[in-house]
């Protein structure tokens, strides 16, 4: 791999692990949310 | 599965817009769009934060059973110029990624439907991933010139779930959104294919106008449109909405029918026609489906309200 390569793969990587995080941080907020709705249901 | 596209060389991870693009971003705006109108038009209340949960967990099952559908076309999408760059036939994604992502969205999709709002909304979406992802791309797209009629069933799912997630039963008027969306697919599919025909005959897929020939395919998107008509009026008729809902659809089909009957009625065009008639039909079928779901949403507010009867 050449180091253009090398910090293309990088930036991709970090760009990636970004969006998983923010989705991920995204669906606690949610579940959290849709929990307590549903126990304000019961 | 060995792949045909040029690879990167190294094991280049994917850009994650181009996962987003295996969505079908812009078919999910109008399967958004739909389910919100099956949710705000069903009789009864839904919390908001449950109603976006519903609306997501629909939009990621679109999303992942289309990434099915571009995983498993990749090789007939390279062959034509309106898809030859999406992600996998433009080789910026190794195709078992894809077929990952779209296995883990449509799970997590259903999952999520399933406890958040229902097991029977759950079970619906479902069926829909299944029959878009198997039945139709899989099994019966490739087998039959039908194929469009068949795959309208999966676009007509969406109103259908929302409307479900709310009240939890299915009753004549989600079914109806239902048909609407299945009779409204084929004049709007059939007028886009009668203008990039040569694509679809070049990659082997048997669209209505490569194998029964262009004029069957006019004189069948004219009889979809008649039918339409009536499916659009019904929930009025079966007193389902108000005329607020009611004179919009008549209006409307009305439309529908007079820009259907130039396409439908006609014999093969020239070689090097504009094919102007058939490109305003399909541009009009889009703004029909918006206009008259809206118009949905907007009788059955006013009515939940105290507007109008």
């Amino acid at each position: 791999m050449t180091p253009e390569e090398q910090k293309e793969f990088e930036r991709r990587r970090k760009s990636r692990n970004l969006v998983v995080a923010g989705t991920l941080l995204f669906f606690v907020m949610l579940f959290y949310a849709i929990t307590i709705v549903r126990i304000g249901d019961g | 599965m060995a792949s045909t596209a040029p690879q990167t060389g190294t094991a280049m991870p994917a850009e994650w817009r181009d996962f987003f693009t295996l969505t079908k971003p812009r078919v999910m705006t109008l399967v958004i769009f739909t389910a919100i109108c099956g949710v705000l038009a069903a009789p009864g209340s839904i919390h908001p934060v449950l109603g976006f949960t519903a609306i997501l967990a629909i939009a990621m099952g679109a999303g992942g059973s289309a990434v099915l559908n571009m995983w498993w076309e990749a090789d007939i999408d390279a062959g034509m110029k309106r898809t030859m760059n999406r992600p996998l036939p433009g080789g910026r994604m190794q195709r078992e990624d894809a077929r990952d992502f779209g296995i883990f969205l449509s799970g997590v999709s259903v999952l999520l439907m399933g406890v958040a709002i229902g097991w029977l909304a759950a079970a619906l979406l479902l069926l829909a991933i299944i029959y878009y992802a198997v039945i139709y791309t899989m099994w019966l797209k490739p087998r039959t010139p039908q194929n469009i009629v068949i795959g309208g069933g999966a676009g007509a799912f969406p109103p259908l779930i929302g409307w479900v997630a709310v009240t939890g039963e299915v009753t004549a008027m989600p079914i109806l959104l239902f048909a609407i969306i299945f009779f409204w697919t084929p004049p709007h599919f059939w007028a886009l294919a009668l203008f990039v025909e040569a694509d679809y005959a070049k990659v082997g897929i048997p669209m209505m106008p490569v194998v029964a020939g262009e004029k069957p395919t006019r004189r069948q998107i004219w009889w979809y449109t008649v039918l339409l008509a009536p499916i659009a009026i019904a929930p009025w008729v079966i007193g389902g909405t108000s005329w607020l809902y009611g004179m919009t659809a008549v209006t409307l089909s009305l439309l529908f029918a007079w820009l259907a009957w130039p396409v439908g009625s006609r014999m093969r065009a020239a070689e090097g026609d504009k094919m102007l008639p058939e490109k305003k039909l399909f541009k009009f079928s889009i703004y029909y489906l918006f206009a008259l779901f809206a118009a949905l949403v907007a009788d059955r507010v006013a009515a939940y309200q105290g507007w109008i009867a």
